[in-house]
């Protein structure tokens, strides 16, 4: 990946940074680094011995091994010690809080969506590597994810999204030609799905991934939104009304109803047994499918397609959940941090991460869209399109901490949850409403 | 050799170099004092006392202070706390999730206590029966209580799976052979959704934490069984008691003050629960699960609102407090008698 540096016209670019500073810095890091930086190598000035990162534990398991033996490669090359510990995305926050309240953890943490708003006190200013690593050219969503009033407190490495992942030949067994393009086509769809015996599966419980990656798109694609352009809260309208009706119909027609309990593991397990035709994810199911065909049903994958979100009267929508390393203000070990982080974004060390993820990520700079692996597998193709769809939580509002906060209580989910469990659009709208105000104007 | 005179001793205290023997018998002294000064009760009884008031200082009254302190603060994660008065819980009080909180935490609490100490109770009985292996069972029966709970929670998890569930695998059987049996077609049974239903997933919390606790009913129980004298029973049989009779008047009054301890102690943790719930539900679906640990996690810790977090574990305080003044008074009432 090229490390451009943008140019700035005045001197004190966007971040706070004056233009002498910047050159100053970045002079003194490319004299640091020296031919050896460029050339793919890790620089090798390291001062300490050990970096601890903390992230995600990737549901494709390949993508692990690869970081680990980045990791490994990078302390090799850098004479450090570095510890990459893999833990489940849904304690992601709880140890990252202990870590920052605690001033002691991680050296680095990966945070997801719009996280690093919440630990912000806590975290390094990241301008500068920003600015060396890809600067403007960061897609804006995910920027906008980890900038703080001005400072960007992480890198962005890459986002996730799900499309939806069907069963071609099912879809045929019972007389569906062309994935559904619109939310009605979907329901017929479903409705179909359901009565041969193998629906559509999806989760509205307490986790990560799939709920808010089903529940906020579906409320955007009606057009309803959790707060207006100032922040006001604005669930309350009739657009929300639509949606939860559309919801509630959908979902007793054409899905699961056994997905208010899962979790995002959980409608892998289901497809892949053979009891879902269709379900929102990212490209991990098709990959058990491909890369394990012994343990899935004869052929599956080659039977397994994807499709975008449908759209509603809105349009189309998706979130698009960046992924973003962030040095913790306390960690002892900064430099070695944003050493490996470097590392971890030249071209050749990203470029393996990333075709080894082979479309279930997308990188953080559109360059990545362009990459020949989007062509390599007809299957995964589509996962390019995210970014042309991708909406921040907390639409209209900013993608700030109550935006995170909305997000990590689950509302706008249990909004939908509440009414397939029989509760009344206007209460569940209403439970929403106090929430969300509880959350957005308080004082 | 002369005693040194005082004033050498007092230069070796700060630094001079004296002979061994010269600090002989200011050593001597010195140890005679420390000895003279613990012969003192009172001395020794705060001496004795003071690990343990440490202990309790650091990690009980600290932590405690610390989460009153931040229950009255605006304290975010890695922003610095205000004082904001008691304006976290009347934020609470006005938040339905709240609500549905407490009245999961009260049922929850309630119905898997009266679970564990009735099954508790049965089972110890059982126990308490001259049987082959009864050291090999009793020993069995501890299971639960050993392995980890998030262990055991995933299996759990596992067999209450929406997908692959063992007991609607098994119920689905039953279905299944009773249609074959009657040749009749009941149509497709699909089984409870276990977690994924309100009342269910309630239910599934309850018994699992039932099915955790109860050997821990069971051999505190069969403790209090074993010093039962076997000449009341004899007595009563002389008399004629039934069976009951002789459970509910002579081994209930006796066992009395051991169960009164074993339940407090385990409504005590039931209320303050958190791993049954992390592990199957994570207060899902749409928080009819959440219990007040599990909400103040997910504030304090899933969202980074501290003093909110903070104001929900404080919640407890009170209803747990009442308990054990309850039985506080109790034991006293009863040794007193």
């Amino acid at each position: 990946m090229p490390q451009r540096v943008p140019q700035q016209a005045g001197g004190n670019p966007a971040g706070g940074l004056t233009r002498r500073a910047f050159l100053s810095t970045s002079m003194a890091l490319a004299a640091a680094a020296g031919a050896e930086f460029v050339t793919g190598q890790a620089p090798a000035f390291a001062q300490t011995k050990t970096l601890h990162v903390l992230e995600w534990s990737s549901f494709v398991p390949a993508a692990d091994v690869v970081r680990d033996q980045q990791a490994a490669e990078f302390g090799k090359q850098a004479g450090v010690k570095v510890t990459i510990e893999h833990i489940n995305a849904n304690d992601l926050l709880a140890r990252a809080t202990a870590a920052i309240e605690g001033r002691k953890g991680p050296d680095i943490l990966q945070l997801l969506n719009n996280d690093p708003h919440l630990y912000a006190g806590g975290l390094e200013d990241h301008n500068q590597l920003i600015a060396e690593l890809g600067g403007d050219r960061f897609y804006p969503f995910i920027i906008e994810a980890v900038k703080v009033t001005g400072v960007v407190r992480g890198v962005p490495y890459f986002f996730g999204g799900g499309a939806n992942t069907y069963r071609k030949d099912i879809f045929k067994k019972v007389g569906i030609d062309k994935p559904p393009d619109t939310w009605e086509e979907h329901l017929a769809a479903g409705k179909k799905l359901k009565k041969s015996g193998m629906p559509i599966g999806q989760t509205l419980g307490h986790t990560f991934g799939d709920a808010p990656g089903f529940a906020y798109p579906v409320l955007w694609s009606f057009g309803g939104m959790e707060v207006d352009e100032k922040g006001k809260v604005a669930i309350n309208s009739k657009e929300t009304r639509a949606a939860v009706d559309f919801v509630k119909e959908f979902w007793f027609a054409a899905c699961d109803e056994g997905g208010l309990a899962w979790d995002d593991t959980s409608n892998n397990r289901a497809f892949l047994a053979e009891t879902i035709a269709c379900t929102l994810n990212g490209a991990s199911i098709y990959f058990v499918a491909r890369n394990t065909p012994e343990k899935t049903a004869p052929g599956m994958a080659d039977n397994i397609g994807h499709f975008l979100m449908p759209r509603g009267p809105a349009g189309r929508f998706h979130t698009v959940g960046p992924f973003s390393n962030c040095i913790a203000s306390y960690s002892e070990n900064k430099e070695v941090a944003k050493d490996y982080i470097r590392y971890c974004h030249q071209k050749e060390v990203y470029e393996k991460f990333f075709v080894t993820n082979k479309g279930y990520i997308n990188g953080p700079l559109p360059e990545w869209q362009e990459h020949p692996m989007w062509e390599s597998d007809p299957a995964i193709t589509i996962f390019r399109e995210l970014p042309k769809y991708g909406r921040s939580i907390g639409y209209a509002g900013p993608y700030d901490r109550k935006a995170a906060e909305v997000r990590a209580k689950y509302i706008i989910v249990d909004l939908f949850a509440k009414v397939v469990q029989g509760e009344s659009p206007q209460s569940a709208i209403a439970w929403a409403e106090k929430e969300l105000k509880n959350v957005y104007e308080r004082a | 050799m002369k005693a040194l005179p005082k004033s050498t001793v007092t230069a070796r205290s700060s630094g001079t170099l004296v002979s061994a023997e010269a600090s002989a018998p200011y050593r001597l002294s010195w140890l005679a004092s420390i000895s003279a000064w613990l012969e003192n009760e009172a001395v020794l009884g705060y001496m004795l006392m003071t690990p343990a008031l440490l202990l309790i200082l650091i990690f009980i009254a600290y932590p405690f202070s610390l989460g009153v302190w931040l229950s009255l603060t605006d304290k975010l994660v890695s922003q610095p706390a205000h004082f904001i008065g008691l304006r976290n819980f009347t934020h609470l009080f006005e938040s339905q999730i709240f609500w549905t909180t407490v009245w999961n935490t009260v049922f929850f609490t309630f119905s898997a206590t009266v679970l564990k100490a009735v099954l508790g109770m049965w089972l110890a009985v059982l126990l308490n029966r001259k049987i082959r292996f009864a050291r090999f069972i009793r020993a069995t029966v501890l299971l639960p209580f050993i392995v980890p709970t998030v262990l055991s929670g995933l299996a759990w998890v596992w067999m209450f799976d929406a997908t692959f569930s063992v007991f609607n695998w098994g119920l689905r059987w039953l279905w299944q052979s009773t249609e074959w049996l009657f040749n009749a077609d009941f149509g497709y049974f699909r089984g409870p959704r276990w977690l994924g239903d309100p009342a269910w997933a309630m239910f599934s919390i309850i018994l699992v934490n039932t099915w955790r606790g109860i050997p821990f009913f069971a051999i505190s129980f069969l403790a209090g069984l074993q010093t039962v004298p076997a000449e009341l029973y004899d007595a009563g049989d002389i008399d004629g008691a039934t069976g009951w009779q002789k459970f509910w008047h002579i081994t209930v009054p006796l066992i009395k003050p051991i169960a009164v301890v074993v339940i407090v102690f385990s409504f005590v943790v039931t209320f303050a629960d958190f791993q049954v719930v992390y592990v199957l539900t994570r207060g899902g679906p749409h928080n009819s699960t959440h219990l007040l640990a599990t909400l103040a996690y997910q504030l304090g810790m899933g969202s980074g609102n501290l003093g909110e977090g903070a104001a929900v574990a404080l919640f407890m305080f009170p209803f747990l407090a009442l308990v054990i003044l309850w039985q506080l008074l109790y034991l006293r009432k009863e040794s007193s008698q």
